[in-house]
């Protein structure tokens, strides 16, 4: 029996659920060792060595290597994961955020003064 | 007997941890978010709870993909707030309650709902940004706090059905623990929000301020609603508004609404913040 997964359809929009955690189960562990300061370290040192200590697939190491967002969390990341990343980068939250958007850091913050992204036809799914 | 009086509701955005711990609050960002604080800082002093049951979501922080529990209570001595990479917040330890903790476990157990019971425990910004924003920068929590954290990040978080009456079974608990309690339960996380994906950044004012309407005099509906509809009209972070459930479950079916407060954006976030004392 198949279950019914809308939120599969959700515009621009990728949600954290059991398939994808599967599928980056070993991605979003490497996030978590970054909560270590030598592990950071390490990382910083030589990213792919590092990477390669991880059972990861080659797309997964490369979409962090690229500092890929959108293409980490196609592989089974998850932000919260993924924070770890961008936190030992520096880049705070807001920022990475802007990185998926296509916009520029400057246009989403001035986005977020405004209000924030409101929702309509194009970033939203209708009623069934 | 100890009591549940009243309930906090707050999102948790660790921004305003961060704009607190490094002095900013008085920037023009940031002036108005606080203001909307102040009176719950002088609420509290006057109501001086003994005990805060404080619902929240841990951000893979204590718990990464090796263990994802659903439900879990806090019932150890002392949780240390937790290191997310950049140092843990510069906040006291949080000290708790084991012995009305595990009596809460017990009870709310042998009610089918099956918590998982944690004694060691790092807590991250989900359950200190809150105890910041109420009780400012103490050099000590000036009370008890049991945390229950709520998976809201590995999809499904539990049902907003499943939460408001998990809040019921808590309320029971409490009724029956002998000791003499002033307990305030509070409830975290949301408002709408997107943190990741080319919809990052989305803030649906419309459905948030529904959402606090209803949370006050319709909730037993408003527990009813899908998660789909949080994740396609609040964001797919916006589900951690569930959590607030649980708080309002805990409460008496009438309650009188001291503060109510909503702001845009604190970082990729709405702001959502209410105080309910029981009728």
């Amino acid at each position: 029996m198949t279950m019914n997964k809308p939120y599969k359809e959700i515009p621009g929009t990728i949600v954290f659920d059991a398939d994808m955690a599967s599928l980056g189960f070993h991605l979003n562990q490497f996030c978590m060792s970054l909560m270590k300061a030598p592990n950071r370290a390490r990382f910083k040192e030589g990213e792919k060595a590092y990477l390669d200590e991880w059972p990861m697939s080659e797309e997964q190491k490369q979409a962090v290597i690229d500092r890929d967002y959108n293409k980490m969390m196609s592989v089974g990341g998850n932000i919260y994961f993924l924070a770890k990343i961008f936190s030992s980068d520096g880049i705070s939250f807001q920022d990475a955020a802007s990185t998926m958007t296509g916009m520029t850091q400057p246009e989403y913050a001035q986005m977020m003064l405004n209000g924030g992204r409101k929702p309509d036809a194009s970033n939203t799914k209708s009623g069934e | 007997m100890a009591k549940i009086n009243a309930g906090v509701a707050t999102s948790h955005v660790p921004a305003i941890g961060a704009a607190m711990d490094n002095g900013k609050t008085e920037d023009a960002y940031w002036k108005p978010l606080f203001a909307g604080y102040d009176y719950v800082k002088k609420w509290v002093t006057e109501q001086k709870p003994d005990v805060v049951i404080l619902v929240y979501n841990d951000h893979a922080s204590a718990f990464d993909l090796n263990l994802v529990p659903t439900f879990a209570i806090a019932c150890g001595e002392e949780f240390k707030p937790a290191d997310e990479g950049w140092g843990p917040r510069p906040v006291p330890n949080v000290q708790g309650h084991p012995q009305l903790a595990s009596h809460i476990a017990q009870s709310v157990i042998q009610d089918d709902f099956d918590l998982t019971v944690v004694n060691t425990i790092d807590v991250d910004h989900g359950l200190t940004v809150p105890l910041s924003l109420v009780f400012g920068q103490p050099e000590a929590w000036p009370c008890k706090v049991i945390p229950i954290a709520v998976n809201v990040v590995l999809y499904p978080a539990p049902s907003g059905q499943r939460c408001y009456n998990l809040g019921k079974a808590i309320r029971k608990a409490v009724d029956s623990f002998d000791e003499d309690l002033n307990v305030q339960i509070w409830g975290t996380g949301g408002m709408s929000h997107q943190l990741q994906g080319p919809r990052a950044g989305l803030i649906n004012k419309e459905f948030d301020n529904d959402f606090l309407d209803r949370i006050v005099d319709d909730a037993e509906a408003l527990a009813l609603k899908p998660h789909f509809d949080y994740l396609n009209e609040a964001g797919s972070e916006g589900i951690e508004l569930v959590m607030w459930l649980i708080m309002r479950g805990a409460l008496n079916d009438q309650v009188d609404v001291k503060q109510r407060f909503y702001h845009v954006p604190a970082s990729n976030t709405a702001v959502g913040h209410l105080v309910l004392e029981n009728k």
